[in-house]
């Protein structure tokens, strides 16, 4: 059954035609051709798809395209002001070398910005240790990871996003 | 996944008709089962109706002493809700700690509850504060509704509107969380409510269960010291990879234990 969709994407109009079984994953990649929300396990429990939808931290492989309809998404294509000037969690994971192979990426810099804002960017490490329990890295790479997120933080709250 | 037709209805009364009129129809309300379960093709529903839209299933009151939850509500909403944390801290608790952060800002407490798996959380708290759930066609006492393995007393077409929990005077959930999926290998709710003291165990058994030895022990002396020596007996409990039917007997004894600390402090 096709079925009309409409939503926004990082602060565009977007709309297509998809199945009701079609993903808000699969949406995003394969018909709006936005590659970077990346499918780990797809069984929700990688979370390299985390996409924020209306304000909340989601994984877009658990949520059906149609359930977004007319809802605000971001996701990480959505985070830099420009090419050159990144989100300042992305520039933490830069600086932190808070990656290796770089796949479960996408995933962490959204779930760690959502993290941040819920807890009024105030963390210490066990919470950013605990709050992570949904986005596995499977170069076991956490602890740069831990490290670029509480130094995100501060420079969130002082970029004011 | 097989593909399905979709359905948006607004109200409840939209929602059943549309469950009723179409019998290989199921609801979806925050999908964090039955998204998974369509993927791996162990349902195959004609229709999936959405509660998404249905606004008046949403939120959390206070009537008189109780705190009732509407059964769209997202379980982030109950573990931060004031009002949740103030009347029954132990269920803000719970939800705060069912999945992770993702999965609770779409998992929803009436998808939980009338999904009844035999290790989520949510049905602990259920009996054990002797809650009453509501549908759009009556009300159910918490030891009613739970039947057994995925087995509920809701009938087909029949939706849960909210959850009406008593205010405990002491409760506490503890859950030994599988390290992967957080689902309760064994969590115990212990309350004392105007009803009077309730142990529930889930996790452990096929169903939700209350551990009666416990509960008198603990209504003349509520102290883990109390029940230090009440164990249960592991036959009919889960086996499993994770952990034996024997290995699941022995936690309950700690959670329990640990539980009543907890509602103690």
């Amino acid at each position: 059954m096709s079925i009309s969709v409409a939503m926004t994407v990082n602060g565009k109009a977007v709309s297509g035609k998809v199945e009701a079984r079609t993903l808000l994953v699969q949406f995003l990649r394969e018909h709006l051709g936005m590659t970077g929300t990346h499918v780990g396990c797809d069984t929700s429990q990688c979370g390299a798809c985390v996409v924020d939808v209306d304000g909340k931290s989601v994984k877009s492989c658990t949520i059906l395209a149609v359930q977004a309809e007319g809802s605000k998404v971001i996701t990480i294509e959505g985070l830099a002001e420009s090419p050159d000037k990144l989100h300042p969690m992305q520039e933490a994971f830069r600086e932190n070398h808070a990656l290796q192979c770089g796949f479960c990426t996408p995933g962490m810099v959204m779930s760690a910005i959502d993290m941040v804002k819920r807890h009024n960017y105030q963390l210490d490490e066990a919470t950013v240790r605990r709050e992570l329990e949904g986005n596995l890295c499977r170069c076991t790479g956490y602890h740069n990871i831990v490290k670029a997120i509480l130094a995100a933080a501060p420079a969130m709250k002082s970029a004011g996003v | 996944m097989y593909d399905f037709a979709y359905h948006r209805p607004k109200s409840v009364a939209d929602a059943v008709k549309l469950l009723k009129d179409k019998p290989e129809a199921r609801a979806i309300s925050g999908g964090m089962t039955l998204i998974p379960t369509l993927k791996q093709r162990l349902a195959r529903p004609s229709d999936v109706v959405d509660l998404g839209a249905v606004k008046e299933l949403s939120g959390i009151k206070l009537e008189g002493t109780n705190v009732v939850i509407g059964g769209m509500t997202k379980h982030a909403e109950v573990a931060t809700s004031a009002d949740v944390k103030a009347a029954i801290p132990a269920l803000a608790h719970l939800a705060g700690h069912i999945g992770d952060p993702q999965v609770r800002n779409r998992g929803t407490i009436g998808g939980s509850v009338a999904n009844n798996d035999p290790a989520a959380d949510y049905p602990g708290a259920v009996v054990a504060l002797n809650a009453t759930v509501t549908t759009n066609t009556r009300k159910i006492a918490a030891d009613e509704f739970f039947k057994g393995l995925f087995e509920t007393a809701l009938a087909d077409g029949e939706l849960i509107t909210s959850i009406s929990f008593p205010k405990a005077e002491k409760a506490a959930y503890m859950k030994f969380p599988n390290p992967a999926s957080r689902y309760a290998m064994v969590g115990v709710f212990v309350a004392k409510t105007a009803a009077g003291v309730r142990v529930a165990v889930t996790g452990a058994g096929p169903c939700v269960f209350r551990v009666k030895a416990m509960e008198d022990a603990l209504a003349k002396n509520f102290s883990s010291a109390a029940i230090k020596d009440i164990t249960i007996p592991a036959d009919g409990l889960n086996s499993d990879i994770h952990g034996s039917a024997e290995y699941r007997a022995h936690l309950v004894g700690v959670m329990a234990r640990r539980a009543v600390d907890a509602a103690n402090k």
